[in-house]
């Protein structure tokens, strides 16, 4: 990585945001398990903004709502709306959860397209527990309700006998993969987008196609705040799809 | 010419792998499009469907992101 920016001619290397430091002390200090860094900065930065956002807009509980109390209503009934049409009605007894996923992963984005901040889920760390706590939780509600017949699951009943064992591993693949491609569309999306955001101030320097490269950080900054809000709702929506395959296994 | 011939390999093994995002996005073109023309012809029933919309690119995409991971790996892992 360090010859590459180099050798590139950019004053700042793109993946250079990325780079976890600690809060206090140097640079060079040591980053442990319990460090604050400015990783735990945006994070916690995020859950303040969300509890503001939701004490703030529940506070007046007023019949003609406020812009803050609007604000909350929407993103509430949003999520909600989402529960209840992809996972059922059941599924609105998990809606908490969904909701909490939802509002952290769409604060973390909007607050790393801050110039100069951390986006906390471009980190495959960050989003890989996420990930692997919706499957933790999938599977283990998946067995608590349905008992054995959640592996129905892997056995697809409408296809001809002969098929049903090989459909029944590639089931079985696409379920244990399942974390991994949801937690890496997240961070690989705000990773590459924040990267080209970058790449492309780089090329600002350069008098000749600096113009070009001005309007091109305009516009693909535009499309990551779109990107933002779509992957968030993507997360969503897998984790609402998750949720019903636990609840009613059966194809 | 510094490096090695595993190195080379490696790097060669990243950029093949670039084009599996690439073939990803024709998929999520083809659903987005499919969506779309869907839409046009019953515009009533499109609102309640934007939801499988997202559902399908999701899941046409997440074989682009093996591929990507396939590069990461290449690239930092190897």
């Amino acid at each position: 990585m360090a010859e590459e920016a180099k050798g590139g001619g950019l004053e700042f290397h793109p993946m250079d945001q990325f780079i976890i430091k600690p809060l206090f002390g140097d640079v060079g200090d040591s980053v442990g398990m319990f460090t604050v860094t400015n990783a735990t900065f945006w994070m916690a930065l995020a859950i303040l903004a969300i509890a503001a956002l939701m004490i703030l807009g529940t506070r007046g509980r007023a019949v003609v709502p406020t812009r803050t109390q609007s604000v909350a209503e929407l993103a509430y009934g949003f999520v909600y709306k989402m529960v209840e049409d992809v996972a059922g009605k059941d599924g609105l007894k998990y809606f908490p959860y969904i909701m909490t996923l939802f509002l952290f992963i769409l604060f973390s984005n909007f607050l790393g397209l801050i110039p100069m901040s951390f986006t906390t889920t471009s980190h495959i760390a960050v989003t890989a527990i996420l990930a692997m706590a919706v499957f933790l939780a999938v599977t283990i509600l998946g067995f608590v309700k349905n008992g054995a017949s959640f592996l129905g699951l892997f056995w697809v009943s409408s296809a001809p006998l002969a098929l049903r064992p090989i459909l029944a591993l590639i089931e079985l693949i696409s379920y244990f993969v399942r974390p991994v491609s949801h937690s890496i569309r997240l961070a690989g999306n705000m990773m590459a987008g924040h990267a080209v955001l970058k790449v492309f101030a780089g090329f600002a320097q350069v008098a000749a196609v600096a113009p070009i490269a001005i309007f091109g950080v305009v516009a693909i900054y535009g499309l990551e705040v779109l990107v933002s809000a779509i992957q968030a709702y993507v997360f969503t929506i897998l984790t609402c799809v998750y949720l019903k395959d636990a609840l009613h296994p059966s194809h | 010419m510094e490096g090695n011939i595993a190195q080379m390999g490696q790097f060669i093994g990243a950029g093949l792998a670039a084009i599996g995002s690439g073939a990803a996005a024709i998929g999520v073109g083809h659903v987005a499009g499919n969506f779309l023309a869907g839409a046009l012809r019953n515009p009533s029933a499109a609102a309640g469907q934007t939801a499988t919309l997202f559902i399908g690119i999701a899941f046409a995409e997440a074989l682009g992101i093996f591929s990507f991971l396939v590069a990461l790996l290449l690239m930092f892992a190897v």
